[in-house]
């Protein structure tokens, strides 16, 4: 599945992906393929990406949104710090 | 005559000089243009995106999209932003920002500024200088004046998050922002805007009929999650009118500078043709006065 990570500043991250783990306002969930369409606020925490080629990157977040629909994830987070 | 061929000699080299400024000035600003018009394209895809959800949200929403930000009271309290240059010399840039934050402050909402509940916040030197010494009657916000030296987001956000926090404080109850809209490198707009109550949102048309087949889990639930997107969509609004702002001082800077050399030239062009002039007259009437000579010499 494809993500484009997104701060306010510049675009982190797009590419293919086989998981992401993130901080959600209900709690920390991970999106897998074929996850069902969401829209999430997310809070201060880990944001945790795990690349096509089973690379990881991981990094924190003060607040931000995801969206998922169709294996496509739009990931908008603020205060990075990696 | 040799003093006036000398005289025109020094306009030419200072018009020169002056001249070399300018398009120096041109050009670094064109760069610095480039650079700012750069970060415009990094927020968009993000506010893109942010607008998206909205409209996703706003679509699934049963009833009325109503957040604190959006409900309009009776207008007592007024702030006004003013985002200005810190530099001058880039054409009635500032001029028509300020033109455009004195008709507010001086018609729409002269009712409030008699009664001294006008607040001015200024980013950008000019327009603080400009109402430090014109509107002293008004309340004056001035810690935010230099924020154009960092205009990274976190940055820019603690001047919206103050806003916001100041109108569902009820301190303020209308925010209008007088900034420089940019299009393009010769076109700015001076514009006043509302920032605060958010005008009634829509939900565009077209994009409904796309999201309408996907069936969104939102997390927390909707209503939640417009008060938290709500404010991430007006910091970078906010964030737009800095940015704005900030390519449309270099791309009026631009075009002054730009004129200025022409007219440089213009006048370079005119001085040479009187020098010249200057020149041959100088010569022809030594001339005249040698063979003048030489006849009085023969005729003796």
């Amino acid at each position: 599945m494809k993500i484009s990570v997104l701060s306010p500043d510049k675009s982190i991250f797009e590419g293919e992906i086989t998981s992401v783990k993130v901080p959600g306002a209900g709690g920390q969930f991970q999106v897998l393929n074929n996850h069902a369409a969401i829209v999430s606020a997310l809070v201060k925490g880990d944001v945790e990406i795990v690349k096509g080629g089973g690379e990881k990157m991981s990094f924190a977040i003060e607040k931000g949104f995801i969206e998922v629909l169709k294996n496509d994830i739009a990931l908008l987070v603020e205060g990075v710090e990696e | 005559m040799g003093a006036n061929l000398k005289e025109v000699r020094e306009r030419i080299t200072s018009v020169k000089s002056t001249q070399q400024i300018t398009k120096a000035m041109k050009m670094v600003s064109a760069a610095k243009l480039r650079k700012a018009q750069e970060a415009i394209t990094r927020l968009r895809p993000y506010a893109n995106k942010l607008n998206h959800m909205l409209t996703n949200i706003l679509g699934n929403l049963d009833g009325d999209a109503s957040s604190s930000f959006g409900t309009a009271r009776a207008i007592k309290q007024v702030a006004i932003v003013v985002v200005t240059s810190n530099r001058g010399l880039c054409g009635a840039f500032n001029t028509n920002v300020i033109k455009a934050a004195v008709a507010l402050i001086e018609d729409k909402y002269s009712a409030q500024r008699a009664a001294g509940n006008v607040t001015i916040l200024c980013i950008g030197k000019k327009g603080n200088e400009y109402f430090k010494k014109h509107h002293s009657d008004c309340k004056h916000i001035d810690e935010y004046v230099n924020i154009f030296e960092d205009l990274s987001f976190d940055n820019v956000a603690q001047v919206s998050k103050r806003l916001m926090n100041g109108f569902s404080k009820e301190y303020t109850d209308v925010v209008e922002v007088a900034y420089g809209r940019f299009k393009n490198a010769a076109t700015q707009f001076a514009e006043a805007d509302q920032f605060l109550p958010v005008p009634p949102m829509e939900v565009e048309e077209g994009a409904e009929e796309e999201n309408l087949n996907a069936d969104y889990i939102f997390e927390p639930d909707q209503e939640s999650l417009l008060e938290h997107l709500i404010p991430s969509i007006l910091q970078t609004k906010f964030q737009k009118y800095l940015l704005d702002t900030h390519a449309s001082e270099h791309g009026a800077r631009m075009t002054a500078m730009d004129k200025a050399t022409e007219n440089a030239e213009d006048l370079v062009k005119g001085l040479k043709i009187l020098y010249n002039k200057a020149r041959q007259e100088a010569i022809t009437s030594e001339l005249s006065e040698i063979v003048g000579g030489a006849a009085a010499l023969e005729g003796a």
